[in-house]
């Protein structure tokens, strides 16, 4: 099996790696983007709420999750190594240099822009994730399903805070960066690029890091101007 | 027209090297830029002082040799050309113009802007040719290329291995180089038959050299005086990953 770790050892594998885990954070943003319309629907949290019961109950989605951080963890840990592996490809910069027009500044800085992203899920997680599995979430009760965690009241105090939402609206902008390079990035590693579909690829990629980071963003938004518990 | 020079100055791989200041006055605008180099060595030999070691050979932008890196980009400010076809009239009265060699771990200094490219042969050494035996030279049409193929494959072979893709790139990387290379050859039927063998071992040797990894900001292209196309960087990762799970080799 050594040509597998050949493979994945090798500057493409790692990078084909970076991509494959790329991929699935971005199904996986889909998927928690659907997730939080739910928090719109003007029905005090319930749809969010049995959502939320459905994700944390569910054996498949379980396994799907733990897949979903082992890809952060991988996506991160691949990136690193590479990482240092450009690091050390130029020990001696130039003195002048001009960086190329045309090349973006989000590619350009992926690096700073994946630690944000990754600080921020961190954040994220402690607030949500945490709480919802050892933390004091206050249960609810809808008849059909008998006790469930409540979820949205949570949600609802996080965004009363003025800094926690403000964070959050800031690092859906690093998201965007991080996603308007990496999208397109990770077709062009796989190897998927084709004159008929690269603008395709270009484009979804492009309104895909614009939208779904704003609709991220519009829920602490809405949230904090429009369903403040403090108001 | 005059300028000032900043040239990069290093008398040894183990020197450390600085920065040196030349006043240059009438410089006629028609040159080019390695001619203005000319006449800046002619004027050093005269005051007995060593002049600037560059690396040049045929000048007229075909044989890849002549690397600098001017003003933060290497082979100077315009697009799709080497060093030596740069024209002088592309600067201004009074500019100040930065010189420095190539950077990266796998091209180290040998004296002031001349950096050892050997890794690059060194990577086709490892695979880029075609040693199969293909008996006597066949007449050209007796191997059908479709005009397609050949043209691609002609864009891939115009790649002069001058280094610029690696000085370029912000990790150092030689992807476009070597998947000009390994393009070039996986196009046309002659290279098919080593096919995964080739970039299996070119991959793995470019690995070796030190050369950092694509992260995709395709300043490589940008800045290629034969303006080679990143579609050669998505045809390597798949020639690669295709090889590594169907080759033969272990
Ligand atoms: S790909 Fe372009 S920049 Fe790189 S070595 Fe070939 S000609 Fe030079
Ligand atoms: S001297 Fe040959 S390409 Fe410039």
């Amino acid at each position: 099996m050594s040509w597998l770790t050949q493979t994945f050892s090798s500057s493409i594998g790692r990078k084909f790696l970076t991509a494959l885990t790329g991929f699935f954070l971005i199904i996986f943003l889909i998927g928690h983007v659907t997730g939080n319309l739910l928090l719109f629907k003007p029905d005090e949290g319930r749809a969010f709420n049995e959502y939320t019961a459905f994700m944390t109950g569910n054996l498949g989605i379980m396994i799907v999750r733990y897949l979903l951080y082992a890809a952060i963890l991988a996506h991160v840990i691949i990136t690193l190594l590479l990482a240092y592996h450009n690091r050390k490809a130029r020990p001696v910069g130039y003195k002048k240099a001009a960086p190329s027009p045309h090349v973006s500044w989000s590619s350009r800085n992926m690096g700073i822009l994946g630690t944000l992203v990754l600080i921020f899920i961190v954040i994220h997680m402690s607030n949500f994730w945490y709480s919802l599995k050892w933390g004091m979430v206050p249960t609810i009760n809808y008849q059909e399903g008998g006790d469930i965690k409540n979820l949205y009241v949570v949600v609802l105090d996080s965004f009363s805070n003025l800094w926690y939402t403000a964070l959050y609206v800031v690092m859906m902008v690093f998201l965007s960066l991080h996603l308007m390079h990496g999208f397109q990035s990770a077709f062009q590693t796989l190897g998927w690029r084709h004159k008929k579909y690269w603008p395709i690829i270009r484009n979804v990629g492009f309104w895909f890091s614009i939208l779904v980071p704003i609709i991220f963003a519009a829920m602490p938004l809405y949230i904090y101007f429009f369903r403040n518990i403090n108001h | 027209m005059n300028l000032t020079l900043n040239v990069w100055r290093q008398k040894g791989p183990a020197d450390k090297g600085g920065f040196v200041t030349y006043e240059m006055k009438d410089i006629n605008h028609h040159m080019s830029f390695l001619e203005m180099m000319d006449v800046l060595n002619e004027r050093l030999e005269r005051e007995g002082q060593e002049p600037v070691h560059f690396d040049h050979d045929c000048r007229e932008g075909i044989c890849g040799s002549c690397a600098m890196h001017i003003n933060g980009r290497p082979h100077g400010p315009s697009k799709g050309t080497a060093t030596c076809q740069l024209h002088m009239r592309l600067f201004n009265d009074g500019d100040v113009i930065t010189v420095e060699p190539w950077r990266a771990k796998a091209f180290p200094v040998v004296k002031d802007l001349v950096v050892d490219r050997s890794a690059f042969d060194r990577i086709i050494q490892a695979g880029g040719y075609v040693s199969v035996n293909t008996g006597g030279v066949p007449d050209a049409n007796e191997i059908p290329v479709p005009k397609k193929i050949a043209d691609e494959a002609f864009n891939a072979a115009t790649c002069i291995s001058c280094g610029a893709c690696v000085a370029a790139c912000k990790n150092a990387s030689a992807m476009l180089f070597v998947s000009a290379k390994v393009s070039q050859l996986a196009l046309l039927p002659q290279g098919k038959v080593e096919r995964k063998n080739r970039v299996e071992k070119m991959v793995a040797q470019m690995d070796a050299e030190g050369f950092g990894n694509c992260t995709n900001t395709q300043a490589c292209s940008v800045e290629c005086p034969k303006e080679i196309s990143q579609d050669f960087i998505a045809m390597m990762n798949r020639e690669y990953i295709s090889a590594k799970f169907t080759s033969d080799n272990l």
